[in-house]
């Protein structure tokens, strides 16, 4: 019998033109919940599909209690006993519940499908783990953090003896996260092994027993939860020492810039994503919005951007009415906006860093000639100009292709586009996710800038440090409403936490 | 060596090259299995290319011109099909645009006013009108109801062929297959072309053709309509959130790739025919534009170079059957092109396989 | 007169169909397959070559009818092979390769009638399918097994719970231990065996030859089926009466004093402006297979 439940020694993977894991080991105790920490990027994701046989190791050794295992594909994994509930869960939205937990070891009659009797199995399965779903309903009908539950109960309906959660808190509200931590525990205590993948440290303060650093894509350590403070775990995370906080000189806010007054957006079914929502913003100061994933943000966004349909309410932009103007039109009145997605939003990948520069531009001088007719030499100029100016590293200058940059420099690209149009709102979301460090410090600091400039900045962010260190005030949004705007300095984080939840009112008093 | 094999995969014009290559290979493969000479075919494209007769040593310019006129509805349809799909559409539909497009010009031909100098005009104009509406609906409807214009199309298509049946057999002089003859002042000949390539079919029709290409051009690479057309294809989202209007984009470039298609209907039926025709099938040029277009890389100068690849197989078809060729194989080259064009993405999935292998290299895994 | 309609209406209706449940599973799967027409060309040009072959080797007649069907199922199932590779194994864009096939089809159905009978269409043959006491053709039947065995594979067997999970999130599928690829293979294939039998089914009911006209935008009408039949078998089943029942209509108006008023061809064009329509009209929810059309790749999420 060997100590450790789960060994993997000097795993090696690499993609085209990535090593996401370089001589990486992990070992988990048996019984024990064991975090796997890291940036994005580290490789912890690639080490868990390598252990559930979703990805096959270029090298290196896998040892289940001690004995060597070939994990060729998921179905191995699942027969060892290895269950994983994955951040973007592998459900089938238009199957219930049941036949979602039993697709690939369904129950048969003779040969045909028994779904009574799955059905059945499912409603002991969570009577006995305390997961409570319905088992007939649809996917598409339940919530995010009962879809957890029937990832969660996928693998225990597969007798699962480790389970690894890739990021299970990202998309849940706070009481989720806290029902979601007693169920790690309940399930640490049925005897089950769990691998925790996640970069939030108080997550694992609060129910790890060891927790194993990643930083790009290699080793850094293992260690005992209770003997590190969160800021060494940070430090060996980031690979220095990290300042939590940044540098941002006082500032005085002017007048209001953007105003939004008792919007509303419905969803294409008609169900109201946003109700009477309220927020100015002043030039000079940066708003931030804190709330879990799904309150409304996204809709927030496309709302004053115009990406999506407002149902009522205004929006006015330096004392005008921006609510009915397109797209174009808004940009025009000086509405600047960084998304959150930014291969899909933010740049058009086949472009140059030059037309991509010019995307919003294009069609007016000095990019417009006579007859419609553009100026691409004047792209490239103005592109070369904001290359030098924003630092962004590519391998031809302004005619590279946008796709070929790496994430940072994408982002840098968007950046300096947006403020090169010196906007007098900018609309910012989720700026940093995904980047490595020294980019994040960069984009931030950049966006401290512009506020000193006097622009009005309104973040979007689902990382709260973030917003705690960048803004002047906050606004907490849940169920699609602002609950409490809050000076920075008058709030603190538990504040805000048990006001995403929506409990508000003792907060605010 | 390894720089340069990195770059072919990546150069859209050397795998156009390659896929033709492909094609005629299978082709002469297949000639050959059946027992015929391959040979044969390829002194029937050597003549429809040139007008030489390898077998008799003698030359006929007649069968350049003939090429090239073909060529004209392969390289416009092709030309739809392109210009959809730089805006990301895939337009299936050049088939149905290019049906309504001689419909209509067969109509204005045998109603309009017979005066010289309009006549064919107000034809061609009506042609290419109809054309873009056709094209427009489709884009109307993907944009506004985002109804798949694969699907759309293809039903736009044969809509379009039944639709034609019925307008053409209420035409003067109607029987089950064709018309009465064009009025002189609708057509589209060119007497000096005529005398020229001895009493070839080539037309005005060439210019309209040309122009066509550089307006395809000039629209898509150099104009502002053209860069907001470029980056909703390339990535609709991104345009959208930048400000570009694409819904408008859309429909606009279905609407011109339309126009492109009915201008090459115009041009069939005022310049090759001379009567109305009452179909009773497609005629294919829009289907064998996609894969103008696809070889071509929808751009302009591609296209026409595939169009007029197009267009000398298709002149050469007689000249193979006169050579014991089935001319068939013409159309199993075609298709095989456009198999080839599909699998490219293997070449994607190859270098992404040797770019990990160099990789695993320098990390050292065994 | 409806009612002495049924069987020319079955006859029409029941390449239709098959090719339809073919395609539906194609899709099902996450697979679209716009070369039906060309895979029903290739059956049917397969069937009336084996067919009129074999009659003349003197083959006993049910006996060739049933061989030459067979034979247009597997060449269908081997065109539909190019398929599956470009949109499986290559992650193609499989609107490029069906449009291919198509393409394809046209050539090799009559290069191979010229090598064979040195025309441009395959010899006649002297009898085709008869019909049974109630005049209605054995293709009707075949069809109607289709849609069951195809119903019951999708929704009674794990096999198809398997092959929608496919369609729908083959991340879910691969995730517990489904083989995307195979299943994928096994729905591409299906669709080319159905579409081939169906296009066998066509020349051995409706006419006495294969030309390049025989299949005439079947194979769409059989794709329009599919999505106006929103994806499951009993709406496909009625999209392809509705659609059958127009084209027969098209053919029996000459006779029919009641409907000359209108030309043939209004008949014709209903399945397809009907199609369209529907499209408009059931815009705002989608009921294809979220995955459909779409290249998987293996552990992308």
């Amino acid at each position: 019998m060997s100590e450790y439940a789960i060994e993997m020694k000097n795993i090696t993977k690499t993609f085209p033109g990535v090593v996401a894991n370089d001589k990486v080991t992990l070992q988990v105790r048996k019984q024990e919940i064991h975090a796997l920490l890291g940036e994005n990027g580290a490789g912890k994701s690639t080490l868990m599909s390598i252990l559930f046989g979703s990805y096959i190791a270029d090298s290196g050794e896998i040892l289940l209690d001690g004995e060597p295992v070939e994990i060729k594909n998921p179905n191995v994994a699942t027969s060892l006993g290895i269950g994983m509930v994955h951040q973007h869960f592998k459900l089938v939205q238009n199957f219930t519940v049941t036949e979602n937990i039993v697709l690939g070891m369904e129950p048969v009659k003779g040969r045909v499908l028994d779904l009574k009797s799955a059905s059945k199995r499912v409603a002991e399965l969570s009577k006995q783990y305390g997961l409570q779903v319905d088992p007939d309903a649809l996917i598409e009908d339940i919530s995010v953090g009962q879809q957890q539950r029937v990832e969660i109960l996928k693998t225990l309906y597969r007798n699962a003896n480790i389970i690894i959660f890739d990021e299970p808190t990202a998309v849940l509200t706070p009481q989720e996260i806290d029902e979601l931590m007693e169920i790690l525990k309940a399930l640490r205590a049925e005897g089950k092994t769990i691998v925790l993948i996640t970069h939030k440290l108080r997550e694992i303060k609060e129910v790890s027993d060891r927790c194993t650093v990643l930083r790009r894509g290699t080793y850094i350590g293992t260690v005992n939860v209770s003997d590190v403070s969160e800021q060494e775990l940070a430090e060996m995370m980031v690979g220095r020492a990290v300042k939590f906080e940044i540098e941002k000189p006082e500032k005085l806010p002017g007048e209001v810039m953007l105003s939004l007054q008792h919007l509303e957006v419905k969803d294409e079914n008609g169900a109201v994503k946003i109700k009477d929502l309220n927020l100015d913003i002043h030039d000079g100061e940066i708003v931030g919005v804190a709330g879990v994933d799904g309150n409304g943000q996204s809709e927030l966004l496309g709302a004053i951007t115009g990406l999506l349909p407002l149902s009522g309410g205004s929006i006015i932009l330096d004392g005008e009415h921006i609510e009915q103007l397109s797209i174009r039109e808004r940009i025009e009145k000086g509405l600047g906006y960084i998304p959150e997605d930014r291969r899909k939003y933010g740049v058009v990948g086949e472009f140059s860093i030059a037309e991509n520069s010019a995307i919003k531009s294009y069609y007016k001088s000095p990019f417009r000639k006579k007859f419609g007719i553009l100026d691409f030499e004047a792209m490239k100029k103005e592109a070369e100009h904001l290359i030098d100016q924003f630092d962004i590293r590519s391998a031809e200058g302004p005619v590279t292709k946008a796709g070929s940059l790496s994430g940072g420099n994408q982002q840098k690209v968007i950046v300096a586009r947006e403020i090169s149009l010196s906007p007098k709102v900018l609309v910012v979301a989720q700026p940093t996710r995904g980047l490595d460090v020294g980019a994040i410090e960069y984009i931030r600091k950049r966006i401290i800038d512009e506020r000193m400039k006097g622009r009005a900045i309104l973040l979007v962010s689902l990382e709260l440090d973030e917003i705690m260190n960048l803004c002047d005030r906050i606004a907490t949004i849940s169920k699609g409403s602002i609950v409490a705007v809050n000076k920075q300095h008058e709030v603190t984080e538990r504040e805000i936490g048990m006001m995403m939840a929506g409990s508000h009112k003792e907060a605010q008093a | 060596m390894k720089l340069s094999r990195e770059r072919l995969i990546q150069s859209d014009g050397a795998v156009s090259v390659l896929v033709v290559f492909l094609g005629f290979l299978v082709g002469t493969i297949l000639i050959a299995l059946v027992g015929k000479n391959p040979l044969n075919m390829y002194k029937a494209i050597l003549q429809a290319l040139s007008g030489y007769n390898i077998d008799n040593g003698k030359m006929n310019i007649r069968y350049i011109a003939e090429t090239i006129n073909y060529s004209v509805p392969f390289i416009l349809c092709g030309l739809s099909m392109g210009f959809a799909n730089r805006v990301g559409l895939f337009n299936i539909g050049g088939e149905g645009q290019y049906i309504m497009g001689m419909t209509i010009a067969q109509m204005v031909a045998l109603l309009g006013p017979q005066v010289q100098g309009l006549h064919w005009v107000l034809a061609i104009l009506c042609a290419i009108i109809i054309g873009s509406l056709w094209g427009g609906l489709v884009g109307v409807l993907k944009a506004k109801y985002e109804v798949s214009e694969v699907v759309s199309t293809i039903m736009l298509n044969y809509i379009a062929l039944y639709l034609s049946r019925i307008i053409t057999l209420q035409m003067p002089g109607a029987t089950t297959y064709k018309t009465a003859n064009f009025p002189e002042t609708a057509l589209i000949t060119n007497d000096f072309f005529t005398k020229i390539t001895n009493y070839s079919l080539l037309n005005n029709g060439i210019f309209m053709m040309i122009i066509a290409v550089i307006v395809f051009w000039f629209i898509m690479e150099k104009t502002s309509l053209g860069f907001g057309m470029r980056a909703t294809g390339f990535n609709k989202e991104a345009a959208r959130a930048s400000g570009i209007p694409v819904v408008k984009s859309i429909a606009l470039s279905m609407a011109i790739a339309g126009a492109f298609a009915g201008l090459a209907g115009g041009i069939v039926a005022l310049g090759s025919f001379k009567y109305g025709r009452v179909l009773s099938g497609m005629d294919n040029y829009g289907f064998d534009g996609i894969a103008v277009a696809l070889v071509g890389n929808s751009t302009a100068l591609g296209t026409a170079l595939a169009g007029l690849l197009f267009g000398m197989l298709k002149n050469a078809q007689a000249l193979m059957q006169s050579k014991q060729i089935p001319k068939e194989i013409t159309f199993i080259i075609q298709g095989m092109i456009v198999i080839f064009i599909a699998l490219r993405s293997a070449l994607i999935l190859y270098q992404q396989y040797l770019d990990k292998k160099k990789l695993q290299k320098e990390v050292g895994v065994k | 007169m409806i009612l002495g309609m049924l069987p020319s209406v079955l006859m029409i209706v029941a390449p239709i169909l098959i090719t339809a449940i073919g395609g539906m599973i194609c899709e099902k799967s996450g697979v679209v397959n716009i070369a039906l027409e060309g895979l029903m060309a290739i059956g049917a040009c397969t069937t009336a070559a084996a067919h009129v072959l074999m009659e003349m080797a003197g083959v006993p007649h049910t006996l060739s009818l049933f061989l030459a069907l067979f034979m247009g199922l597997v060449v269908g199932g081997l065109f539909s092979i190019i398929h599956a590779v470009a949109a499986i194994n290559f992650n193609a864009d499989q609107t490029i390769s069906g449009t291919g096939i198509n393409l394809l089809s046209t050539g090799v159905t009559i290069f191979a009638s010229q090598i064979l009978f040195n025309a441009d269409r395959t010899k006649e043959f002297m009898m085709g399918m008869q019909t049974d006491a109630l005049g209605i053709y054995p293709t009707a039947y075949i069809a109607v097994a289709v849609v069951i065995l195809s119903w019951f594979l999708l929704y009674k067997l794990p096999f198809g719970m398997h092959l929608r999970a496919c369609g729908e999130h083959p991340g879910a599928a691969e995730s517990v231990g489904i083989n995307v690829k195979k299943m994928r293979y096994f729905a591409v294939l299906s669709s080319g065996v159905l579409a081939g039998l169906a296009g066998g089914c066509v020349v051995l009911t409706q006419t006495i030859q294969y030309t390049s006209n025989t299949i005439n935008g079947r194979g769409f009408i059989a794709l329009a089926a599919v999505s106006f039949g929103r994806w499951n078998p009993l709406g496909v089943t009625g999209a392809a009466f509705l659609f059958g029942t127009a084209q027969a209509f098209a053919i029996i108006a000459n006779n029919v004093p009641a409907l000359k008023v209108l030309p043939s061809e209004v008949f014709n064009i209903l399945p397809y402006v009907v199609t369209l329509v529907a499209l408009v009209l059931f815009s705002g929810k989608n009921y294809a297979p979220s995955a459909a059309g779409q290249p998987y790749e293996k552990g992308a999420s």
